[in-house]
């Protein structure tokens, strides 16, 4: 559960958010949206500790965010940012046994309850099989899979991704977010994704963040759908 | 699996040979026997036992030292960078050190300094030099990813350097000036065993503190974001590779001189050999790798007499651009 109050962010002298407070429930998929340059990704690295420059408070599992040890922060809460993470000669298996970090000693030794989520992980996203492959060689949709196993295998209440589909073609966007919904609500995670995809967000999501003018809209999709929101902030209609 | 091992061992058993082969090799021929003895402290001639001990001997546990260093050096800094040309000769680290060295060489006859006092000043001026040129790569390369922009500045850093140290050269006495240009030829025989103490303790920091931070390397593979969101306090992963890699490239320069192509090529050969990433299997891989380079680079240069700068280079430059080649067709 991710909550935030009086929450006042900026991006240099821009001012993004002002004084929002809402919360993310566990067992529930939320689509972060708003036209560019709202502050989709802005909010995300807040909440995720990768950017201080805020005012007011996040709550990680009713820690504050700023109380929490960086080692803490990764046991709570895991982060899929929009860069297309291509190491070359690492194996899928080693790139999702990286998430189990926050739990292995010095050296990174995975232990047979850390290979166990390793496995879990792959096979929640269905990549048994590519397990012994080299990410050189993989779609960008397969990569991208790899790291949200990866995120899985961090076994966190908590993750947050910044625009997962934007590499992908259409069927695979619509597969990666039910991918989304259906960890958010058989895990019971707490599941936070940016993305300009209106159409899947409000058919495949339980709820809606609507950024514009500086504040955060927090409804459910059926909700936000009704409430006319989206072709008033951006100007289409659906 | 298998195959892996096979090549753990061979590279672990390389250096053992090549160490004794270098031993045996030289100006003078020595026979194995005589060498053996001459290690073992048997009958021999005191010449002979100087050779071996005093030139021989230094000199190879030098290369040793110096190759083992480099490479992981350059190991981490591809890795800190995200960088796979990065390197501590390529990013003008080497020249910062020689900087140091420059100065402290040039200035050396205005005071008159006891040889230990000195050997210490060539050391701290190089670990100086090389950490101010790492600070300032650090500060850019933060700002700027692109591999090429980074690439640049450091042959910038270079040129500026050896401009600065022109101009110091033309205006220092002559033996300073002699015994620095003999320096920046590069050498692993030049190291006295008063040095050796310095730079072997050093460098074993160096090595230390490069295993401490292997799961800090295997996270920052992913960038900074994921590493921190996996739990990395950067600010101590910064501070321990960055004095991990001064120590390392620095001493090996205040006494080798530059030597280049090492840093940037062998953690390239070891990720070809043992097909991975991870720094478990590339840390130990570059310290033996480098190690039988190095060895081997000086076994050629006595072979020929040539100088170990132009051996090196011309071993590395083929994998430097295999690098690029490979870069480009990627993306």
């Amino acid at each position: 559960m991710i909550s935030i109050s009086n929450l006042n962010l900026g991006f240099r002298a821009r001012t993004l958010l002002a004084e929002v407070s809402t919360d993310f429930p566990q067992g529930c998929l939320t689509a972060l949206i708003g036209r560019n340059g709202t502050g989709k990704s802005t909010l995300l690295r807040a909440l995720a500790g990768l950017n201080n420059r805020y005012t007011g408070d996040i709550l990680i599992d009713g820690s504050r965010l700023r109380d929490l040890g960086r080692p803490e922060m990764a046991r709570r809460l895991a982060f899929v940012n929009t860069e297309r993470t291509r190491i070359p000669n690492l194996r899928c298996r080693d790139v999702v046994a990286m998430g189990r970090a926050p739990y292995t000693n010095w050296i990174g030794r995975l232990s047979e309850n850390d290979a166990l989520a390793v496995d879990d992980a792959l096979r929640a996203i269905n990549m048994q099989d590519y397990a012994d492959r080299t990410m050189d060689r993989m779609s960008d949709g397969e990569c991208q899979r790899i790291m949200i196993a990866r995120a899985l295998a961090q076994d966190t209440p908590n993750i947050l991704l910044d625009e997962p589909t934007s590499f992908l073609d259409l069927p695979n966007r619509y597969r990666l977010v039910e991918l989304l919904g259906e960890l958010a609500h058989s895990r019971n995670k707490c599941i936070i994704f940016s993305t300009h995809e209106l159409d899947i967000a409000l058919r495949r999501t339980d709820r809606i963040a609507l950024l514009a003018d500086c504040t955060l809209t927090n409804l459910t999709a059926e909700e936000m759908n009704e409430s006319g929101l989206i072709p008033d902030k951006f100007g289409i209609s659906l | 699996m298998q195959k892996r091992r096979l090549v753990f061992i061979i590279s672990a058993i390389l250096p053992v040979v090549l160490f004794i082969l270098d031993l045996t090799f030289g100006a003078v021929s020595i026979p194995p026997g005589d060498v053996w003895k001459a290690l073992t402290g048997g009958d021999i001639a005191p010449t002979t036992r100087a050779i071996v001990l005093d030139i021989r001997l230094l000199k190879a546990v030098v290369a040793v030292t110096g190759g083992a260093a480099l490479s992981v050096s350059g190991l981490q800094m591809q890795t800190l960078f995200r960088n796979p040309l990065a390197g501590p000769y390529v990013l003008g680290i080497s020249s910062g050190a020689s900087l140091g060295v420059a100065m402290f060489i040039l200035a050396s006859p205005l005071m008159t300094l006891p040889k230990w006092m000195s050997a210490i000043g060539v050391a701290g001026a190089a670990w100086i030099g090389a950490a101010a040129i790492l600070l300032i790569i650090s500060l850019v390369g933060r700002r700027i990813k692109d591999i090429m922009v980074i690439l640049i500045l450091g042959m910038m850093f270079s040129s500026g350097v050896s401009a600065v140290v022109q101009i110091l050269q033309y205006m220092s006495h002559e033996d300073a000036l002699k015994s620095f240009v003999i320096w920046t030829m590069g050498s692993l025989g030049e190291v006295t065993p008063m040095q050796l103490w310095i730079l072997i303790p050093a460098v074993a920091a160096g090595l230390i503190m490069a295993v401490a931070a292997i799961k800090l390397l295997n996270l920052l593979l992913f960038g900074e974001e994921y590493a921190v969101t996996m739990g990395l306090d950067t600010r101590r992963a910064r501070i321990l590779l960055f004095v991990s890699t001064t120590l390392l490239a620095g001493s090996v320069t205040a006494f080798c001189g530059p030597i280049g192509f090492i840093g940037l090529a062998i953690p390239h050969v070891c990720r070809m050999l043992f097909y991975d990433a991870d720094h478990r299997v590339l840390v130990p891989a570059s310290m033996l790798t480098g190690a039988s380079v190095l060895l081997l680079c000086d076994i050629i240069s006595k072979a020929f007499t040539l100088p170990i700068n132009s051996i090196t280079a011309i071993l590395g430059i083929p994998v430097v651009v295999w690098v690029v080649v490979r870069n480009s067709a990627r993306s």
